[in-house]
């Protein structure tokens, strides 16, 4: 089995560039797009270490994490849509005012 | 899994992540992000997390990319003309990221990480085990998940609604609170 140090410096890399995205990329999709990553590079670190231990805990978490997931998405892609029904934009820097 | 299909699916899964916040156009992004996601999946099937892995193609790569595929049809994005975003900005994200993925090395390396290796149970990642740890340790968690999918699903509705148009005028107020 491959070493845990590889399969954890595989998630922070991941983990890092989802943060690089966030901050660098200034349309509201794709950084969401990049939280996804973020929490995909987690779940990574949850399944190598479960599996090192020996133990069905991490898979379980990684189970809800999904849940939570799709739940997160659901709502914020619902958040992007009327907003951009009402500015018309997915800009990040145009939306500065939290009403309309 | 041998270690050299473990090497190139780690190059995969960071090439392909990096692809999602390079590209211009955010179907190039979502394309990315779902290789990404792929690579993981059969990263965590290499871990013998087999249902978690073939969950998450089902769950992430199939429904939840779907979802943002049709938003970016529905909102009709087209590739960003001109310099995204400010160049300074730029190199503090990038500086940002390496000094995390520096800390992280530090954190995860083996002195402070200290993992006592245990062999793997028999039927390790089956689908048996994950629902037996499923319905009785983490029975509460689920049933609160389940309540939260549901918040979601009206919370979204609700929110991507599009609001009725009031054409009468017996209350202008009103009228001219929805169109502002």
């Amino acid at each position: 089995m491959i070493p845990l140090t590889y399969m954890m410096s595989l998630s922070a890399i991941i983990f890092a560039i989802g943060v690089a995205g966030v901050i660098i990329r200034r349309n509201i999709l794709v950084m969401f797009m990049s939280i996804e990553l973020m929490l995909n590079a987690v779940n990574l670190a949850f399944i190598a270490i479960g599996s090192r231990l020996g133990s069905m805990d991490g898979q379980v978490i990684v189970f809800f994490v999904m849940t939570v997931a799709a739940a997160e998405s659901a709502v914020g892609l619902g958040i992007i849509i009327s907003t951009f029904r009402n500015r018309e934009t997915v800009h990040a820097d145009e939306l500065t005012l939290m009403r309309w | 899994m041998p270690p050299f299909l473990y090497i190139f699916l780690g190059a995969l899964a960071i090439v392909s992540a990096l692809g999602v916040i390079v590209q211009r156009n955010p179907i190039h992004s979502l394309l990315s992000l779902i290789s990404t996601l792929l690579t993981i999946a059969i990263l965590f099937i290499g871990e013998n997390a087999v249902v978690v892995g073939f969950l998450q193609i089902i769950v992430y790569a199939g429904a939840i990319m779907i979802l943002f595929l049709f938003v970016i049809w529905l909102l009709n994005l087209q590739v960003e003309s001109g310099p995204t975003g400010h160049l300074a900005l730029k190199a503090f994200g990038s500086l940002g990221a390496a000094l995390l993925v520096t800390e992280l090395f530090f954190l995860l390396a083996p002195p402070h990480l200290q993992v006592k290796f245990t062999q793997e149970p028999a039927g390790y990642g089956s689908l048996a085990s994950l629902a037996g740890k499923l319905f009785t340790d983490y029975l509460v968690a689920f049933e609160v998940t389940s309540l939260l999918l549901l918040a979601a699903v009206v919370g979204s509705i609700a929110l991507a609604r599009r609001l009725p148009v009031v054409v009468e005028e017996p209350q202008p107020r009103v009228v001219e609170k929805i169109a502002s």
